[in-house]
């Protein structure tokens, strides 16, 4: 233990403990922060996710606001009975365009990564509107109120500005086209062309199927589209991730 | 020791020869101190447990261990794999693939016999029906009911009673649960659509109020006689070409009987006649793609037998 006696020397003189604090903590600082800039590389690319469209994304404010994650998680584990129940376990790619994603960490509802296509509109909206209607061992809360909360998509240029200032590739064009892309998603009258090419596979109909454009119209868009933009009829998950 | 009154830098920074620990010391009775003394009070310098010592030095040499065989150090491109190889989804695929093996004779039988002889096949059924049930708490029981009862006047069918709208056979139910009704996704997917004959003004409000008194007394309940003979022509020019003259249906364009006591959305007046006004049909995913086919014959199994499969 000869070598410990020697600690003392650093112990007695400032400039050498100062010194040799700095090289240990530049040690531990490189070992934490050097992985980050390499966090791309852990990323599987995949074919198909795409950032989120205006109404889709407004949904998804909407799911956050009413912390949906509480009780429901967006993550499917990669276990067999979980890929039974609900689907291809869960890519980080399809939670790239998500700040924060939404994986949650509790279920007292189901998971809904894959959600999307499972149920009608009709369905989504009877239950939102009264969950035990349709399941009747649901302990759900009813988000009925969201049926009469008319949005006009007033802020959501700024909105997707604000997505884009925090990594989420949104393009000049779609910033522009925010709120028409946003009004044309729930209205099936109206032009898809543009809101297609710049959000492939949107799904564009009156989701609630009242006249105006309500909260309730984003959030089935959000949820009709979760873990529906990968082919997983085509997708070759990387076997040692 | 140092005299604690006497204030020189000895008293300070300079204790007495510092007494490393030795991991196989025994505990002494009289233990070396620190050597520090604040106003006499001076701290003992004890050997640490060496249980909890050599558990330490146990863990760092599993870390090194755990790290040559599993996966741990971020590289630029992948992090290193370890000698185990092991992977997770390498494990829930072979974990999946076990499964699979295991029922794979019975997926094989399910898939090549007819599907209306599965029933005749004592062994094969009970696999479906078991497979199926499990299939069904899954994927249809949110709207289907867990029991397969449906929510009454909602527009989600009822699967124990008698009434089919697209056929009640397996090979319609198999057909159903395959491509779906109203499914977008598959060009194969059922598809009839009522027209909305108030909204797209079809029929005139006095025609429609007469047609519904119709179907009210088509249906045995209570109805005003005036206008439900005055309705009959109606029902024969409009309705009838799919829901037949006598009311009974037709499940190849999926309409559903008027003369019986059975409804998809409610047999009250009110109920009838919104659906005349605004025309009313549901929507059912396809599972082709999302099941494997030996799943969609079983749910079509656990189905058919659960009352009223034809």
């Amino acid at each position: 233990m000869s070598i410990l006696k020697h600690h003392k020397k650093i112990e007695t003189h400032a400039t050498l403990l100062l010194v040799l604090s700095f090289l240990v903590v530049t040690i531990g600082g490189l070992v934490q922060i050097v992985p980050l800039f390499y966090l791309e590389n852990t990323i599987e690319e995949v074919e198909g996710v795409r950032p989120y469209s205006p109404l889709e994304l407004a949904g998804r404010e909407i799911y956050v606001r009413e912390g949906c994650y509480t009780c429901h998680s967006q993550m499917i584990r990669p276990m067999r009975d979980e890929v039974e129940r609900y689907g291809h376990y869960s890519l980080a790619a399809e939670s790239m365009y998500d700040h924060p994603f939404q994986w949650g960490s509790k279920r007292t509802g189901p998971d809904l990564a894959r959600i999307g296509g499972r149920y009608s509109d009709d369905w989504h909206v009877q239950h939102m509107i009264d969950p035990r209607a349709v399941v009747p061992e649901s302990i759900m809360p009813s988000y009925a109120f969201l049926m009469n909360r008319v949005i006009d998509g007033r802020y959501i240029e700024d909105l997707i500005r604000t997505y884009r200032l925090v990594g989420v590739p949104y393009t000049d064009e779609m910033v522009e086209n925010a709120r028409a892309d946003f009004l044309a998603q729930a209205n099936p009258d109206a032009d898809h062309s543009g809101l297609l090419e710049r959000y492939h596979s949107a799904q564009t109909r009156n989701f609630d199927g009242q006249p105006e454009l309500t909260e309730m119209d984003a959030i089935i868009a959000y949820m009709q589209m979760l873990g529906t933009l990968v082919d997983f009829s085509t997708f070759v998950p990387d076997a040692s991730r | 020791m140092v005299d604690p009154t006497n204030k020189t830098p000895d008293n300070k920074v300079s204790p007495p020869e510092r007494q490393y620990p030795d991991p196989k010391a025994k505990l002494k009775k009289d233990p070396p101190t620190t050597g520090h003394s604040w106003d006499g009070i001076e701290e003992y310098d004890n050997p640490m447990p060496r249980w909890w010592l050599w558990t330490f030095y146990l863990t760092i040499i599993w870390a090194v261990i755990y790290m040559i065989l599993y996966p741990a150090w971020p590289m630029v491109t992948r992090a290193t794999s370890g000698i185990l190889g092991y992977s997770t989804r390498g494990e829930v695929a072979a974990e999946i693939a076990r499964f699979d093996q295991q029922n794979q004779v019975w997926f094989d039988r399910l898939v090549e016999t007819d599907l209306d002889d599965i029933r005749a096949d004592g062994e094969l059924q009970s696999f479906a029906v078991n497979a199926g049930a499990a299939v069904f708490r899954a994927q249809c029981s949110q709207c289907h009911g867990t029991g397969g009862a449906g929510v009454q006047a909602s527009g989600f069918p009822n699967l124990l009673d008698d009434e089919w709208i697209w056929g009640g056979t397996m090979e319609d139910i198999h057909e159903t649960v395959r491509y779906g009704i109203r499914n977008e996704d598959h060009v194969d997917a059922r598809w009839s659509a009522m027209p909305a004959f108030g909204q797209d003004g079809i029929l005139e409000e006095d025609e429609i109020d007469q047609v519904v008194h119709y179907v009210l007394r088509l249906s045995g309940q209570q109805a005003d006689a005036t206008l439900a003979s005055a309705g009959e022509e109606i029902y024969l020019a409009n309705c009838a070409s799919c829901h037949g003259d006598s009311g009974e249906g037709d499940s190849f364009v999926g309409a559903p009987a008027l003369n019986s006591a059975i409804w998809l959305y409610g047999g009250t007046y009110e109920d009838i006649r919104y659906s005349v006004v605004n025309s009313r049909f549901g929507i059912m995913p396809g599972f082709a793609g999302r099941l494997r086919d030996a799943e969609i014959r079983a749910v079509a199994s656990y189905v058919h037998q659960l009352g009223g499969g034809q």
